[in-house]
C-alpha cells in the first residue's frame, strides 16, 4: 500500500515528530502532517472517498469523506467542530478526536447526504458503463448510501460520449467533479489537457472545446460514434448515410495530434484508471468486457527500459486491457499510454504460429516459405548453421527486446554452439565507443542510480528526451522538480515540451557538438555552464542511447561525471537492452560484464559453461556483421526481433539478409521473415515468463499471462543448439536462472573506459543543416501496430528549425519544408523553434518521416533543407506549450 | 438372523467406541407376532391399491403436456415493439449465472448499425445448455427484461457444440409489424423512452431507413403497414 505523505522529498535522516490523536476511540501516532484519512487507513478504518488519491495533493472536492472532529482548545478542553470535516484535507493535530461513520451518527448521516447529492445527477447506466463492477461510486453507494432514491425529477443530461482524444472518451453525466483527472494532468504529468469549465449545475470537465461549450458559430459538438468490429474508430465509409458532423478545428495555434485534435498527453490513460466513476473511459476497451470476467496477471511493460509494473487483464486467452500496477520504487501508479494501450501487436494478424521453411528450387535458388514441423524446421536451421559455422561464420542479432533469459540464450548459443563472438543486440545506431562505454561503466555494475535518485538530485540529460524516450523517468523528474529537490539540465538542440515541463535548463548543443558542451560544463567563462556545473556536483548524469552516434560524447560524459563527482546512468529505449547487456550479447562482452579480451574472464566462463574454451577474438558489431554478410565474411545470421527499418542502414540490412542463410526467431512476420530461410515462431511477452532489466539494472521478473503453446526464445534456441549437437542447458526458465546464478558477478578487470577525441562536426552550406532526430513515444514502431485509437493520440510529425534557417531558405512557420539527401526527401510542416542555427529536427520513425529508410542518414548528418511544395499532413499553426 | 444383520449395519459397530456397553435400540414400536408374519405381504398393498387409481403416466413425446406458465424453459432474448433488441450486452446475466453457462460480449451501437437503444448492445450471446441449471437468476439480473424464459423444455441434441445456443437461436421471433434490427431508434427518443415502454412500434422514418439500406428485408412490408396505421 502506498502511504506517501504529500511532498515527501525522501529526506532520510530527518526525524519527523509524531502526532498522537484518536480515531474511533483508538489512539494512533502518525508523523506530523499526516492526513486523517491516511491515519485511518493505517488503523484499517475505511472512510469512503472519491477525490482522495495518495499520490495527488488533497483537494476536498467530493466531500464524501466527512467525519466528526473535536479538537482541544487553548485551555485543553475538547471542542467539537460545528460541522463534519473532510478527512482527506484535515491534517492530524495532537489531541484531536475523530469519529468516522463507524462511531458517529453525524458523520454517517453526512456521508449519506453527500452520496445522495452525488447520485442526483449520476445516470443509472451502470449496466452499460465500463466502470460497472469495479466502480468506487457503485461500491460506496452500496456501503455508505441510501438504499432507495428520493430524487424523482429528471436528471441532468449531456451529449455523450465526447472524444477528448481518439483514445479517451468523456461521459460528463457520470462525472462527480472529484478532479482526480485534472489534478493528475496538472500535478503529475504537467500537460493539463482537461479542466473544469462552466459553473453550477453545468460544471463539467472538458478541454474548452467551443462546440461543447456552445459558443456562437462553433457548430455542434460531435460525440464518439463507436468503433468497428476490428477495433478501429468508426468512420463513415462504405456508402452509409452521412451523419451530421461539423468539422472540429482547434482555435488558435495549437499542437495537433495525428487525428487533428490538440495534442493531449502521453499519460492520458492514467486518468481513465483513477477516475472513480465511469466518466473517463478508454475507446479501445469500451464495452469490450466486464471486470468480473477478466483474469488479471501482474506483469511488466515491454515498451521501454523503465520496467513499469502493469496488470494484464485477459479473458479467454485474449488480453482486453492493461492497467498500471502499483510499484512505489518504479512507476508508482502511473503508466505511459504506450505501455497501457499498445498490446494488440502481440495478436496481430501477421502473428507467426508455426515454423516456416523456405523451399529450395531444383537449381538451389530460394523458393517460397512453407509451414513445417518443428522437427523439420530445427533440422534445416541446424544444418544451415552448422555449414556456416564451419565455413565463413555465423552472426547473431538478438534485437533490443528479448527478456534477459532469452538474451542469455542468444549469447550462449553464439559462444558455445556457433563458436563466435559475432553477437550484437543493438538494433539501432551504435559505435565501438559505446561498446567500450557499456563494458566499462554499465554492464555488471548492478543498481546504482535509481528512480528515487532522480527525485532528489540535480540531473543532467545528455541526448535523452525524457518524455519521448522514458515516460516514467519523466514523471519522476517532474515529481522531484515540483518538490524542489531536483534540477534538470539538458544537453539537446532545443527545449522540448517535456523539458519545459520539468522546468529544465537547456544547454544548447547542435548534433555532434555534445562532447564539446559536456567538456565545457564548469567552464568559468560561461556563466550558465558554470552554474550548471555547480548545481550538478554530486548529481546524476543520464546518457541516452542515441549518444552512440556522436563520436566522443560518451567519453566526454564519463569525464564529466568524474569531474563533477556525479553518478552516471545509461538509458536505452528498449526493454531488453540492459538485460541483454548484462548477459553478454555484445561482441566484446561476456555475461556479467566480463571482457572477451580478458583470458581469465573467458576461462571463468568456460568452466561455468563446461566447455574447453571460448572464442577469444572479439566479435563484430551489428554493422560489421551486416557488412560481413554482404561481402561474404559471414554465411548465416540468427536474427531475433529486429526490424531492419530501425537499423542504421536498412538497405544494408536487407541485402545482408538476402545474401545469407537466415534463421529468424520472430513473433510476427516482418521484413526479416520475407528473407529468412527458416522462421521459428516465438512467444510475445504476454505468453511467456521472463525478466526485463530496467535502465537502473533492476531485474523485473514477470509471469506468463496467457496460456500458450508458443515457446520463448530460450527454449527454441536450446532446441536448436541440441540439433547442433550442443546442450545449452536452457530448456526451462529455472535452468536459465540456475545457469545465471552459477555464473555470478564478475569481480575481475573491466573493459577500459573509452577515450575518444571530439571530432568537429561537418559544416553545412547555406541551404543545408545538420540533422537532429529522435524517436517520439508514439510512432511507427512495430510494437504499436493495430492500435488505431492510440496512434491517433500521437503528436503530429513536424520538422523543427530555427528562425534564421527558416528565413534563409524562405519557409514560414507552418509551411511545408523538405529535408532531403541524395537518397530521398521528407516533407513536413515546419515549426520554428528556438534552436541552434543550421539544425533541422525530424522524428526518426513517424508517419511521413522515416529518416533512416528515406534519407538513409542519421542524426548528425548534413541534409539539404528547402521549402516544400506539398505535405502529407496538414500544416499546423505552430506550437504552444 | 436378518434382524441381527440389520442391527449391525445400522449401528456400525466400528463407529461405536471400543468397549461401549450400549446396544442399539430402535425407538419405533416393535410389531407384534402377527404383524411380523404378514410384513412381506404388506408391501404389495401399495402396488395393488395403485391399480385402482387414475394413471399419471405421460405419453411423451406422443402427447405433449403444457407446462405451468412459469416453468423455467429455454431462454429468449426479447425485442422492443419496433424490433430493436432489448439486450444491451451488460453481462449481468453472465455474472449472476451460478453455472457459468452464459457468455456475453458487448459492443458499440453505431449510427449505421443500431441493434439496441442506447450505446451498447450484445454482440455475442451464448448460453451453454449443457451447463444451464434453469435457476432463473439470469432473468432476475437482467436490467432491461431482455432475457426471459420460455416454456420450451425440449432441449436435447446430438452434439455438445449444438447445445451452445447462439444469439440467433435465442432471439425472440419477429412479432407482427416489427422491423428487423439494425435500424435507428425512433427519432427524438433516447434509450429511457424505450425502457419506460413508450415505444409501441416502428415509425415511418425507421422503415424508410431500412428500405434505403436493406430493401430486401422481409419485415419491411408489415412494418410499413403498422407504422402507417399508427400515424
Amino acid at each position: 500500500m502506498t502511504s506517501t505523505t504529500t511532498g515527501a522529498a525522501g529526506t532520510s535522516g530527518t526525524v519527523v515528530p509524531e502526532v498522537t490523536f484518536t480515531i474511533d476511540d483508538v489512539e494512533v501516532s502518525v508523523p506530523k502532517g499526516t492526513l486523517v484519512i491516511r491515519a485511518a487507513e493505517q488503523l484499517g478504518i475505511q472512510i469512503p472517498r472519491f477525490c482522495d488519491h495518495p499520490l495527488l495533493k488533497p483537494a476536498g472536492a467530493c466531500r464524501q469523506c466527512l467525519v466528526e472532529v473535536a479538537m482541544p482548545d487553548r485551555e485543553g478542553n475538547l471542542r467539537p467542530m460545528p460541522k463534519p470535516q473532510a478527512s482527506c484535507t484535515l491534517v492530524a493535530t495532537p489531541g484531536m478526536v475523530v469519529h468516522t461513520q463507524r462511531t458517529s451518527a453525524v458523520a454517517d448521516k453526512a456521508q449519506h447526504g453527500v452520496m445522495e447529492l452525488l447520485l442526483i445527477n449520476h445516470p443509472l447506466d451502470c449496466p452499460t458503463c465500463d466502470k460497472g463492477g469495479e466502480c468506487p461510486l457503485q461500491n460506496q453507494a452500496m456501503s455508505n448510501g441510501r438504499a432507495t432514491s428520493r430524487f424523482v425529477d429528471a436528471k441532468r443530461t449531456f451529449a455523450k460520449p465526447l472524444a477528448i482524444s481518439t483514445q479517451i472518451l468523456l461521459d460528463r453525466e457520470r462525472c462527480i467533479l472529484c478532479q482526480r483527472c485534472t489534478r493528475f494532468s496538472n500535478e503529475i504529468a504537467g500537460d493539463q489537457f482537461i479542466d473544469l469549465q462552466q459553473r453550477g449545475a453545468r460544471q463539467q470537465i472538458g478541454r474548452f472545446d467551443p462546440a461543447v461549450l456552445g459558443f456562437d458559430g462553433a457548430g455542434q459538438a460531435t460525440v464518439f460514434a463507436g468503433a468497428e468490429d476490428d477495433g478501429t474508430p468508426y468512420t463513415r465509409a462504405g456508402g452509409m448515410p452521412p451523419v451530421d458532423e461539423s468539422p472540429e478545428r482547434p482555435i488558435g495555434p495549437a499542437a495537433l495530434d495525428a487525428s487533428g485534435r490538440p495534442f493531449s498527453s502521453y499519460f492520458s490513460g492514467n486518468t481513465v484508471q483513477i477516475c472513480p466513476v465511469g466518466a473517463l473511459t478508454g475507446a479501445s476497451y469500451r464495452f469490450r468486457s466486464r471486470p468480473f470476467d477478466l483474469a488479471s496477471t501482474p506483469s511488466i511493460a515491454e515498451h521501454d527500459s523503465n520496467g513499469s509494473a502493469i496488470r494484464v487483464d485477459h479473458r479467454r486467452g485474449v488480453v482486453m486491457r492493461r492497467l498500471a500496477g502499483e510499484d512505489p520504487v518504479v512507476n508508482e501508479e502511473w503508466l505511459t499510454d504506450k505501455d497501457r494501450f499498445a498490446f494488440t501487436w502481440q495478436t496481430a494478424p501477421d502473428r507467426l504460429t508455426a515454423p516456416l521453411v523456405r523451399d529450395r528450387t531444383d537449381d538451389g535458388a530460394p523458393g517460397e516459405l512453407r509451414e513445417a514441423s518443428w522437427a523439420e524446421a530445427l533440422t534445416v536451421a541446424a544444418e544451415g548453421l552448422a555449414a556456416a559455422r564451419d565455413g565463413a561464420g555465423v552472426g547473431v542479432l538478438p534485437g533490443g527486446r528479448p527478456t534477459m533469459e532469452d538474451a542469455y540464450a542468444y549469447a550462449k548459443l553464439a559462444r558455445v554452439a556457433l563458436g563466435t563472438n559475432d553477437v550484437d543486440h543493438r538494433a539501432r545506431p551504435h559505435s565501438a565507443e559505446e561498446e567500450a562505454f557499456l563494458g566499462h561503466a554499465v554492464a555488471g555494475r548492478g543498481i546504482d542510480v535509481t528512480f528515487a535518485d532522480l527525485e532528489r538530485s540535480a540531473v543532467l540529460l545528455v541526448g535523452f528526451e525524457p518524455e519521448d524516450e522514458g515516460g516514467v523517468v519523466f514523471l519522476r523528474l517532474r515529481k522531484g522538480v515540483l518538490a524542489g529537490a531536483t534540477r534538470v539540465f539538458s544537453v539537446a538542440p532545443f527545449a522540448t515540451r517535456g523539458l519545459r515541463r520539468v522546468r529544465g535548463t537547456l544547454l544548447p548543443a547542435a548534433p555532434g557538438t555534445e562532447p564539446e558542451v559536456l567538456d565545457a560544463i564548469g567552464d568559468a567563462e560561461d556563466a550558465e555552464l558554470a552554474a550548471a556545473a555547480e548545481a550538478l556536483r554530486g548529481g546524476v548524469v543520464l546518457v541516452g542511447e542515441r549518444m552512440a552516434t556522436v563520436p566522443g560524447a560518451l567519453s566526454a560524459a564519463l569525464r564529466l561525471a568524474e569531474r563533477l563527482g556525479a553518478r552516471l546512468a545509461w538509458l536505452p529505449r528498449r526493454a531488453g537492452e540492459r538485460g541483454a547487456l548484462e548477459v553478454g550479447t555484445l561482441p566484446t562482452l561476456l555475461p556479467g560484464g566480463r571482457p572477451v579480451a580478458d583470458g581469465a574472464a573467458r576461462a571463468d566462463l568456460a568452466a561455468a559453461w563446461g566447455v574447453e574454451s571460448l572464442p577469444s577474438t572479439p566479435g563484430r558489431d551489428l554493422t560489421a556483421i551486416l557488412t560481413g554478410a554482404v561481402s561474404g565474411g559471414l554465411a548465416a545470421l540468427v536474427v531475433g526481433g529486429v526490424d531492419p527499418a530501425d537499423l542504421p542502414d536498412p538497405d544494408l540490412a536487407l541485402r545482408a539478409l538476402e545474401q545469407t542463410f537466415v534463421v529468424s526467431l520472430e513473433v510476427r512476420a516482418s521484413a526479416v521473415t520475407e528473407r529468412a530461410d527458416v522462421v521459428l515462431p516465438v512467444a510475445p511477452p504476454a505468453e511467456k515468463p521472463g525478466t526485463f532489466v530496467t535502465w537502473e539494472g533492476r531485474p523485473r521478473p514477470f509471469a506468463q499471462a496467457l496460456t500458450s503453446t508458443a515457446l520463448p526464445d530460450h527454449r527454441v534456441l536450446h532446441a536448436l543448439a541440441g540439433r547442433l549437437g550442443v546442450d545449452l542447458g536452457l530448456g526451462t526458465l529455472a535452468a536459465v536462472h540456475g545457469d545465471l546464478d552459477e555464473l555470478g558477478a564478475w569481480d575481475g578487470v573491466r573493459a577500459d573506459a573509452p577515450d575518444m577525441a571530439y571530432s568537429e562536426p561537418p559544416t553545412p552550406g547555406a541551404d543545408q543543416a545538420v540533422l537532429a532526430s529522435w524517436h517520439l513515444l508514439l510512432d511507427l514502431g512495430r510494437c504499436q501496430d493495430g492500435e488505431a485509437f492510440l496512434a491517433g493520440t500521437a503528436p503530429r510529425p513536424v520538422a523543427r528549425l530555427s528562425s534564421e534557417l527558416a528565413a534563409r531558405i524562405g519557409v514560414d512557420d507552418g509551411a511545408p519544408v523538405t529535408v532531403s539527401t541524395d537518397h530521398g526527401s521528407i516533407t513536413l510542416p515546419a515549426v520554428i523553434t528556438p534552436m541552434p542555427d543550421a539544425v533541422v529536427w525530424l522524428p526518426v520513425s513517424s508517419p511521413g518521416s522515416t529518416v533512416r529508410t528515406t534519407l538513409r542518414v542519421d542524426a548528425g548528418a548534413v541534409v539539404t533543407v528547402a521549402p516544400g511544395t506539398t505535405t502529407d499532413v496538414e500544416p499546423t499553426d505552430g506550437e504552444q506549450a | 438372523m436378518a434382524d441381527d444383520d440389520l442391527t449391525r449395519r445400522e449401528t456400525g459397530p466400528l463407529d461405536r467406541p471400543a468397549g461401549s456397553e450400549h446396544e442399539y435400540e430402535s425407538l419405533l414400536p416393535r410389531k407384534g407376532a402377527v404383524g411380523r408374519i404378514f410384513a412381506p405381504a404388506a408391501g404389495f398393498g401399495v402396488t395393488l391399491s395403485s391399480m385402482f387409481r387414475p394413471t399419471v403416466t405421460e405419453q411423451y413425446p406422443f402427447e405433449k403436456v403444457p407446462t405451468k406458465p412459469r416453468y423455467h424453459g429455454r431462454h429468449q432474448l426479447n425485442r422492443y415493439p419496433d424490433g430493436l433488441e432489448k439486450c444491451i450486452g451488460c453481462e449481468l446475466c453472465a455474472w449472476a449465472c451460478p453455472a457459468d453457462a452464459i457468455y456475453v460480449e458487448g459492443a458499440d451501437n453505431t449510427p449505421e448499425a443500431q441493434f439496441s437503444p442506447g450505446e451498447r448492445y450484445g454482440r455475442v450471446y451464448q448460453i451453454n445448455y449443457l451447463r444451464c441449471i434453469f435457476c432463473g437468476l439470469c432473468i432476475e439480473a437482467c436490467p432491461t427484461r431482455a432475457l426471459t424464459m420460455t416454456n420450451d423444455y425440449e432441449l436435447a441434441g446430438p452434439t455438445r457444440r449444438g447445445m451452445i445456443y447462439e444469439k440467433a437461436d435465442l432471439l425472440a421471433p419477429m412479432g407482427e409489424g416489427m422491423l428487423a434490427a439494425p435500424h435507428p431508434m425512433v427519432p427524438g427518443t433516447e434509450d429511457l423512452e424505450y425502457y419506460r415502454g413508450e415505444i409501441t412500434g416502428p415509425v415511418i422514418e425507421q422503415v424508410d431507413w431500412v428500405a434505403q439500406w436493406r430493401p430486401e428485408d422481409p419485415t419491411l412490408d408489415a412494418a410499413r403497414n403498422r407504422a402507417e396505421g399508427a400515424r
